[in-house]
């Protein structure tokens, strides 16, 4: 038996940013975890890519909890990987908090699934899965509130924690 | 402006959760595709138990659903209940009395190449024999404009100590090659 679950990295903002990259990570681990608590100056979609590619090589499917129903919808051949929909982040710090999942990060011969649970106490929650359709090893992640191209930002206090997970050889 | 983040010391002995979080075993299916993915011989020194996996199917349809039992417990001794989106609407599965445990549906042959549906399914309580056992599962796959994405719980009926866990697709396909598994072990406090 092997201890894993190790904290790779951790960051707290200090000053407002467009976003923020995870890079160089280690092929080291099978699975990697992301822990955000996030704040934004606008109420938007939380967006990720991998590897810094901007190709339409992202897709989403979405359930989520809007407070009064159950939807689901989906985002195909997209340039940016939608982690949520109405658990988006607010202003205020302490009001949302996202778990996102990459699988497998590092093998190179399947392409790569990704989910995440925002949750949200005053807008929403959202499961989410979403489809990487590269072969190539993930080795950096970032994330988003504008699309990687709007004027919104993460805020000051912001804090990001990535895990990895090691299966048992 | 953004935020670059190096990660230098990527396997840094800073560890959040390690020593409570631990690898117990993997499966990685080989080709030619795999009927079961089996994990015996659990021990029972963790609290809960967490499933971590990848999995494609090789019978010739988009996507499909798998199974799990417990100690090769074939009765109908299990129930589950699921709340999934299809990309369309919000929908909803049961079963009670069932011969296994219904877990999401996963892709499978007909679906692009590469494409793997993933999930993580937590056994809670696995060795206690005083009550029933209980999983929750957040799992599903996307295929570029198909896929559900699911929250599922399910029940054994059954105050033994889970020592084997048994996964099966739901019809007569295979788990494809690269499909795997790896079962974890969670200890208290």
């Amino acid at each position: 038996m092997t201890a894993t679950y190790e904290k790779i990295a951790t960051t707290t903002l200090g000053s407002a940013t467009t976003s923020v990259t995870l890079s160089s990570i280690s092929g080291s681990y099978t699975d990697l975890v992301l822990i955000m608590q996030i704040a934004s100056n606008s109420s938007n979609t939380l967006f990720a890519r991998f590897n810094g590619d901007s190709a339409t090589n992202y897709s989403t499917t979405r359930l989520s909890g809007t407070g009064s129903s159950a939807v689901s919808d989906r985002e195909s051949n997209s340039s940016t990987m939608a982690l949520s929909n109405y658990a988006y982040p607010l202003s205020t710090l302490g009001t949302t908090t996202h778990i996102f999942q990459v699988f497998n990060y590092s093998n190179t011969t399947t392409f790569k699934t990704a989910m995440c649970r925002g949750n949200s106490a005053s807008d929403g929650v959202d499961a989410t899965v979403s489809l990487y359709r590269s072969t190539s090893a993930i080795t950096s992640l970032s994330i988003s509130t504008n699309g990687f191209g709007g004027t919104s930002s993460l805020l000051t206090g912001s804090t990001f924690t990535l895990y990895g997970i090691l299966k048992e050889a | 402006m953004s935020l670059i983040l190096g990660i230098l010391d990527s396997g840094g002995a800073a560890a959040g959760a390690a020593g409570t979080y631990e690898s117990i075993s993997t499966v990685t299916v080989g080709a030619g595709g795999s009927s079961t993915i089996t994990f015996s011989s659990i021990p029972s020194t963790y609290t809960h138990l967490q499933l971590r996996g990848i999995t494609r199917s090789t019978r010739v349809i988009t996507q499909t659903a798998f199974r799990v039992r417990f100690n090769s417990d074939s009765g109908s001794n299990y129930s589950y209940h699921g709340l999934y989106g299809d990309g369309s609407s919000a929908q909803a599965d049961a079963g009670a009395s069932t011969t296994y445990i219904q877990l999401p549906r996963f892709s499978g042959e007909s679906a692009t190449a590469g494409i793997f549906g993933a999930g993580v399914i937590d056994i809670l309580d696995y060795a206690n024999t005083n009550k029933n056992k209980t999983l929750r599962a957040l799992a599903g796959v996307d295929r570029n404009g198909g896929g559900d994405i699911w929250l599922n719980s399910g029940a054994w009926y059954n105050t033994n100590a889970i020592t084997s866990i048994t996964l099966t697709e739901a019809s007569t396909g295979d788990f494809a090659q690269y499909s795997q598994w790896a079962l974890y072990g969670i200890k208290g406090s």
